[in-house]
């Protein structure tokens, strides 16, 4: 083995022997650093695979939604509407669709209704949300009465539950048949509440949103990436939100860690000074320290980062649930699919890992200095 | 083997707190020669052994080892030199603590990158040499003084240096543990090594080891 790599690993020998003889400032110091890494992973994990999740969801739904505005506002599709958009190239299939709110008292939240073609909702049946089914208690073939804005009472028959993969979205989701739809919200006979429009090539996507804007000025196309990218803007507000409400817990647990590894003790230093006495070179006691630094913010780093991963993917993030998931009232129920993103982690890493280092090296390089001297007078 | 020059050494030179430690010191040491420092508290001796052993530099003067000048090298180069030539035993002994003996011994061979095995065998050596093998795997804290000095014995040859520097060998130890020391001493000349030592001590000073003694006081040279 060459000398060089030999002294490395004496460094590290040494570098470990010094850790166990000071257990209590270590083990303190790994416990913070690891809350804080635990802290940031959680979030950075979770809000990570929520936008996975949100874009896995989102890949089965119409490239472009369609609305009509009036004023400025949404406004229903009147009945030859989808005829006057006509033919156009790229466009596979335009589908009017229906979809409202409803307000339940019994849980004091609202639920998205919407039609879907009777092959697959039959009338006097509904298909729901796995989120709603819990919280109400529903399952196939039970039956659950509504009363519609008019004060009408209509009694439906549970078909099915939905899928949890999707729940995400699909919590608060009631599908209910078309002929239902209408007689439940009174709505119009031939009016639609948008247009969802197929787009086979990405590419077009956006020429196609053109040419309805210029060929049906009162309406507003949406594109599927407009939405995925307010999705994005909601999870990124939130994540903001937490860290904002958790910055001051950070702020404590990081100056904690600072302290804890800057703060040289007395004896320390007079290692320090024995080191340098026998024959150590400045260099190597800031080659040790580095060691010391590195094995303790690694160690936290992994420790932290493994308690984030089983904290989010195994344990459904119940630290961050509250804030992080769902929407309305109904908080979705369901388990993440495990994503990693290399970028987040390398992130990570740097704005943990490197502070630390930095806050273990200026005071043992302040000390590494001092003349070797100084250990014949103690 | 080691000639000085002219040399004088401050500290907080240029603050009002300024003091001179040394005052122009000439002297020249011959190898494979025990000579003992005597003088009261001040009198410059440590300071003296500090400029010798490269552990600071003369605020003015010339150091020489074997021919060459020393005194104006760079702390790599001073480093190299005090880790090859010099062994020290301090006072306090300067042990590390939560270590056990044999860690403490090896720990000035560690920059050379010598394999351990190499490293725990020369200690063993030693230990063998200075009766302790027994102790190698105890803790220093819970050694007695006369063994946490022959720790730091141990320590001082792991590299098997020219030099010996000891600071107040003796301030710890009772009269037997001194006689020990100045028996070990002895075979330190016997191997061919040059021993420097800084003591009050009459029996250290009046040993027959001790081929001479050389006097300070206000850290000046005296003729006694």
């Amino acid at each position: 083995m060459s000398p060089w790599l030999e002294k490395q690993l004496h460094l590290i020998d040494f570098t470990l022997a010094s850790l166990g003889r000071r257990k209590t400032k270590n083990i303190g110091l790994l416990v913070a650093y690891t809350l804080i890494v635990f802290v940031l992973a959680s979030l950075t994990l979770f809000t990570h695979a929520l936008r996975s999740e949100a874009t896995f969801v989102l890949a089965s739904s119409p490239e472009v939604i369609l609305q009509r505005m009036v004023a400025g506002r949404h406004d229903l599709i009147p009945p030859d509407y989808i005829e006057k958009i006509g033919r156009l190239r790229g466009v596979q299939k335009k589908e009017g669709r229906l979809w409202g709110y409803y307000y339940d008292p019994v849980l004091n939240a609202n639920y998205t209704f919407m039609a879907r073609p009777a092959d697959e909702v039959k009338d006097g049946y509904i298909m729901v949300g796995n989120t709603l089914a819990r919280e109400r208690g529903l399952a196939a073939h039970n039956t659950i009465s509504f009363r519609s804005y008019s004060g009408k009472l209509f009694t439906f028959e549970v078909s099915a539950v939905l899928s949890p993969d999707s729940e995400l979205l699909s919590a608060d989701l009631v599908l209910l048949s078309e002929n239902d739809f209408r007689k439940f919200f009174e709505y119009p006979a031939g009016h639609f509440t948008d247009i969802a429009l197929s787009v086979a090539n990405p590419q077009e996507v956006r020429n196609i949103a053109a040419k309805l804007s210029s060929s049906l000025p009162d309406s507003r196309p949406i594109l599927r990436e407009e939405v995925l990218r307010t999705y994005q803007s909601v999870f990124d507000w939130r994540e903001g939100i937490v860290l904002t409400v958790l910055a001051g817990a950070i702020l404590a647990f990081a100056i904690l860690a600072w302290e804890k590894a800057s703060g040289l003790s007395a004896e320390e230093k007079r290692e320090i000074g024995i080191l340098k006495a026998i024959g150590w070179e400045t260099g190597d006691v800031i080659r040790m320290k580095s060691w010391e630094g590195l094995l303790i913010s690694l160690t936290a780093f992994l420790l932290g980062f493994i308690a984030a991963y089983v904290h989010v993917f195994h344990l459904g993030a119940a630290v961050f649930e509250p804030v992080l998931k769902g929407w309305s009232v109904l908080y979705p129920s369901f388990t993440l699919v495990p994503t990693i993103d290399g970028l987040q982690i390398a992130t990570l890493f740097f704005f943990t890992v490197f502070p630390y280092t930095a806050a273990v090296l200026v005071p043992i390089w302040r000390a590494a200095i001092t003349d070797p001297d100084a250990v014949m007078r103690a | 083997m080691i000639e000085l020059s002219d040399i004088k050494k401050a500290f907080n030179q240029g603050k009002p707190n300024e003091y001179w430690a040394l005052h122009g010191i000439d002297l020249a040491l011959e190898a494979g020669k025990v000579t003992a420092f005597r003088g009261p508290s001040g009198s410059g001796k440590t300071t003296l052994l500090t400029i010798v052993g490269c552990l600071s530099r003369p605020t003015s003067g010339r150091v020489r080892f074997k021919g060459e000048d020393i005194s104006g090298l760079p702390e790599r180069f001073l480093t190299d030199i005090r880790r090859q030539s010099f062994g020290f035993v301090f006072q306090q002994f300067n042990l590390i603590k939560g270590l056990s003996a044999l860690e403490n011994v090896i720990l000035p061979a560690f920059p050379t990158g010598r394999p351990r095995r190499e490293l725990i065998s020369a200690a063993d050596a030693l230990f063998d040499q200075l009766k302790l093998g027994h102790r190698s795997a105890a803790k220093v804290e819970w050694l007695s003084g006369g063994e946490q000095q022959r720790v730091a014995i141990a320590r001082a040859l792991i590299n098997d240096p020219e030099v010996i520097i000891a600071d107040e060998p003796t301030a710890n130890l009772d009269t037997a543990l001194s006689k020990e020391f100045m028996a070990i001493l002895e075979g330190f000349t016997a191997a061919g090594k040059t021993v420097l030592l800084t003591s009050h001590d009459p029996l250290v000073v009046e040993s027959s080891a001790v081929h001479r003694v050389v006097g300070m006081r206000d850290g000046r040279l005296t003729d006694d």
